[in-house]
C-alpha cells in the first residue's frame, strides 16, 4: 500500500529521466552519441520556466501557458541539439568534445538568460505548475509513457526505424542501399534534443517553482546511466529508468519511512551510479552498443 | 615559398584562434543584450593586472587571485591531458578532486597536528586517492572494456554523495560545513599574503608548479610517456611493437586522477579554512576538460589555458559589478570547447585546398 502511495511521486521524478533517456537511446541508435543530454535538459527547463511566468502573467489560460511552455522548452532543446548535429554529422567532429561543449555552454546560457530577462541568477518564480489528476498523477507520467511506446513502435515497426537503426550499426550498408545516413542522424540527434528540452519542462512544471543552476542536477547523465543500463532498447531504457528514478525518489521520500531512516539518503543518490558500473562490468563481455555510435561517418571511406 | 594554409598544421595557432572566437561571439552576445562589451574587458584587465582603469587605482590583490584560481583549473586540465595524450577522455577529474577534496578535509580535521608534516599528509592523501578514483577507471576500461566516459561520469557521482555521507561524519559537521580545521593543516603562505594584499595564493602554487614540470617529463622524457603517446597514437601498433597497454591506460589514469585529487586538496586547505559538504560541484574538473583542449594536452598549453580560466573565473564578480551578468564567461569557455569540437572542420577544409592545389597543378 505505501508503495502504491509512493508511485506518483516516484513517476514524477521518472518521467523526465525516461524521456531524455529514450532521446538519448534514438541518437545512439542512429550512431551520434550525445552527452548534451544533461545541457539539453538544462535549456528546455530553463526556456519552459521562463515562458512559462511570461504568458502565465500575461494572464493567459494556465494551461495553454503550460502547454505552451512545454513546446517552447521542446524546441529550444530541439535548437541547441542542432549544434552538436553540425558539429557530429557534417564536421566529423569528436562527439564526446561537442557534447562536453553544449554542457558548459548550457550552464552558463541559461543562469545568462535569466539574469537578462528577470534581473536575478533565476528566473523568477511562476504562480502555478502542473496539476495531478484524480489519480494523484501528473500530466507527465502520461506523456513518458506515449514517448516510450512511440519509440518502440518508430524504431521496431516502420521502415524508418529499421534505417535509422542500419545507420548505427553500418553506416557504410546502410548508404550502400540507398538510405541517407546524414539526413537519418540529423532526425535522430533533433529528437534527443527536443525529448531532452521537452523533460526539462517536465522537471521544472512539476518539481519546482522556477529554474535555478541546481535544478537539473545531473539527471541528465543518470538517463545517459539509463540508456547504457538498458542495453539500448526501449523496454531495457524504460526499466532502468524506473530503478533509477524509483532510487532518487528514495533519496527524497527515505525520511518517512522509519526503517529507512537509519541509512544517509545520499545511498539512494548514489545508487543509478554504481548499478550502470556494476551492470556495465558484468555486461562487459558482449557489447550492446550500436556498433558505429561515436564513429564519424564520411560518405565513401572504409 | 610559405604555404597559405600553414596555419591550420600548428595546434598553437589553433587554439588562439578558438579562444579569439569563444571571445567574439561572447563579445557580441554581451552588446545584443544591450550591454557594453567594454565593461567585460575592463573587468578582465582589472583581473589580468590589478589595474582599474576608470578610477586609476591599483590593487594587486588581484594577481593573486588569478594565479589562486589559476591553479585548480591547471591541475585539472594536467589531469586530462594526462588521459588525453594516451587517447583516454577523462571526464572523471570532477571525481577525482572531489575525492582529493574529501580525504585532504579528513586529514585536516584528524591527522596529527605536526607543522608541515600535517598538510603534506592530507595533500598526499587526496594525491592517493585521485590515483586510486582514476586507477579504477582504468581497469574497468583496459580490462572489462568500460567506455571511461560513461564510467566516469559515473564515479563523479558516487563521489559527491559520497563525499557528503563521509564529510557528514567529520567533527563538528552541519548541512554545509565542518569544524574548523588546526593551524597546522593549513597551506597559507604569509609571505604571498603580505604582498597580494592578503589575497588567498597559497603554497599549494608550488605544487602545482611541479605537477606541470612532472606532467612534462614523464610524458616527454621517459619510457613510460613514451609508451602511453604511442598507445594514444595507435593502440594496435603499440600492442604489437611490444608496449603493455593494459598498463599504459590504467597508469595514466592513475597518474590523471593524481593532478585532479591534489587540486581538490589544494582548494580545502588554501581556499577554505574548514571542511565543506558539498551539495553540488565546483565544477574545476569539468573546466579542466576544456583547460587541456585549449592546451592541446601539453604542459606549457595547459598551464596558458589553465591560467587564462582562472582569469576569467576571478573576473566575474568585476563583471557583476558592471551589470555584466558574470556566466557571460561560462559561455565563452562552452563555446570555446564547442569551436574545438569545430576544428575537425579546419581538416576538411585543408583537404579541400589540397584538392583545388592538386587539380591546378595537372592543369584542371
Amino acid at each position: 500500500m505505501m508503495i502504491l502511495n509512493m508511485l506518483p511521486s516516484v513517476l514524477m521524478i521518472v518521467a523526465p529521466i525516461l524521456i531524455t533517456a529514450i532521446g538519448g537511446m534514438v541518437s545512439e541508435k542512429s550512431g551520434v552519441v550525445n552527452i548534451a543530454l544533461e545541457g539539453l535538459m538544462m535549456i528546455g527547463a530553463m526556456s519552459a520556466a521562463a515562458a512559462h511566468v511570461l504568458v502565465e502573467a500575461s494572464g493567459m489560460n494556465h494551461t495553454l501557458s503550460l502547454v505552451l511552455a512545454m513546446v517552447i522548452g521542446t524546441g529550444i532543446g530541439g535548437l541547441f541539439s542542432l549544434l552538436h548535429a553540425v558539429a557530429a554529422i557534417n564536421l566529423n567532429a569528436d562527439q564526446t568534445i561537442s557534447g562536453t561543449g553544449i554542457n558548459l555552454l548550457a550552464s552558463g546560457v541559461t543562469i545568462f538568460a535569466s539574469q537578462i530577462l528577470f534581473n536575478a541568477d533565476r528566473t523568477k518564480e511562476f504562480r502555478m505548475g502542473m496539476q495531478t489528476d484524480a489519480l494523484g498523477f501528473y500530466p507527465t507520467a502520461y506523456i513518458a509513457l506515449i514517448v516510450v511506446l512511440l519509440s518502440w513502435f518508430v524504431l521496431y515497426k516502420l521502415p524508418f526505424g529499421m534505417h535509422l537503426r542500419a545507420c548505427g550499426e553500418h553506416p557504410g550498408a546502410a548508404e550502400s542501399v540507398g538510405i541517407n545516413v546524414k539526413r537519418i542522424r540529423y532526425i535522430a540527434v533533433l529528437a534527443s534534443g527536443m525529448l531532452a528540452g521537452l523533460a526539462g519542462g517536465c522537471v521544472v512544471l512539476t518539481q519546482t517553482i522556477q529554474y535555478t543552476s541546481n535544478t537539473i542536477n545531473g539527471r541528465g547523465f543518470i538517463a545517459l546511466a539509463a540508456v547504457s543500463f538498458g542495453r539500448w532498447r526501449p523496454a531495457g531504457v524504460a526499466g532502468a529508468a524506473l530503478l533509477f528514478g524509483t532510487a532518487q525518489a528514495f533519496a527524497i521520500i527515505a525520511n518517512n519511512i522509519p526503517a529507512l531512516r537509519v541509512l544517509p539518503t545520499e545511498v539512494f543518490n548514489i545508487l543509478p551510479y554504481v548499478v550502470t558500473l556494476i551492470a556495465l562490468v558484468l555486461f562487459s563481455g558482449k557489447n550492446y552498443a550500436p556498433a558505429a555510435a561515436g564513429k564519424p561517418y564520411e560518405k565513401g571511406a572504409s | 615559398m610559405k604555404k597559405k594554409d600553414a596555419w591550420i598544421q600548428s595546434d598553437g595557432a589553433v587554439s588562439v584562434l578558438v579562444v579569439l572566437l569563444g571571445f567574439l561571439v561572447g563579445t557580441i552576445l554581451v552588446a545584443l543584450v544591450g550591454k557594453n562589451p567594454l565593461n567585460m574587458y575592463k573587468a578582465i584587465l582589472q583581473a589580468l593586472s590589478g589595474y582599474n582603469i576608470d578610477n586609476g587605482k591599483m590593487n594587486v590583490r588581484y594577481i593573486g587571485e588569478t594565479l589562486n584560481y589559476s591553479v585548480p583549473f591547471i591541475l585539472c586540465g594536467l589531469s586530462m591531458g594526462f588521459a588525453n595524450r594516451v587517447g583516454l577522455f577523462n571526464i572523471g577529474g570532477e571525481g577525482q578532486y572531489i575525492m582529493g577534496m574529501t580525504v585532504a578535509q579528513i586529514i585536516a580535521l584528524l591527522g596529527p597536528q605536526i607543522p608541515v608534516l600535517h598538510w603534506l599528509l592530507a595533500l598526499l592523501g587526496a594525491m592517493l586517492i585521485g590515483a586510486i578514483w582514476g586507477g579504477v577507471v582504468g581497469i574497468l576500461k583496459a580490462k572489462y572494456e568500460v567506455s571511461e566516459v560513461v564510467s566516469t561520469i559515473m564515479l563523479n557521482y558516487v563521489a559527491l554523495y559520497l563525499s557528503r555521507i563521509i564529510c557528514l561524519q567529520l567533527p563538528g559537521a552541519t548541512t554545509y560545513r565542518t569544524a574548523t580545521y588546526p593551524e597546522t593543516a593549513l597551506i597559507t603562505n604569509a609571505f604571498f599574503q603580505k604582498i597580494t594584499k592578503n589575497s588567498l595564493l597559497n603554497n599549494g602554487i608550488f605544487f602545482m608548479i611541479l605537477a606541470v614540470m612532472a606532467f612534462w617529463f614523464i610524458m616527454e622524457k621517459t619510457s613510460l610517456g613514451y609508451g602511453m603517446r604511442a598507445t594514444g597514437f595507435n593502440k594496435e601498433a603499440a600492442r604489437a611493437s611490444g608496449i603493455p597497454v593494459v598498463r599504459s591506460i590504467s597508469i595514466s589514469m592513475a597518474i590523471s586522477g593524481i593532478f585532479a585529487g591534489l587540486a581538490g586538496g589544494i582548494i580545502a586547505l588554501g581556499s577554505f579554512k574548514y571542511g565543506r559538504v558539498i551539495a553540488g560541484m565546483d565544477n574545476y574538473g569539468f573546466d579542466g576538460i576544456a583547460v587541456a583542449l585549449v592546451g592541446n594536452s601539453t604542459a606549457l598549453g595547459t598551464t596558458l589555458a589553465g591560467m587564462l580560466f582562472g582569469l576569467l573565473k576571478n573576473a566575474q564578480a568585476l563583471m557583476q559589478a558592471k551589470q555584466i551578468p558574470k556566466e557571460i564567461t561560462f559561455i565563452i569557455q562552452g563555446l570555446i570547447v564547442i569551436f574545438i569540437a569545430l576544428r575537425s572542420a579546419l581538416r576538411i577544409y585543408k583537404e579541400y585546398l589540397d584538392k583545388r592545389r592538386l587539380q591546378r597543378e595537372v592543369g584542371l
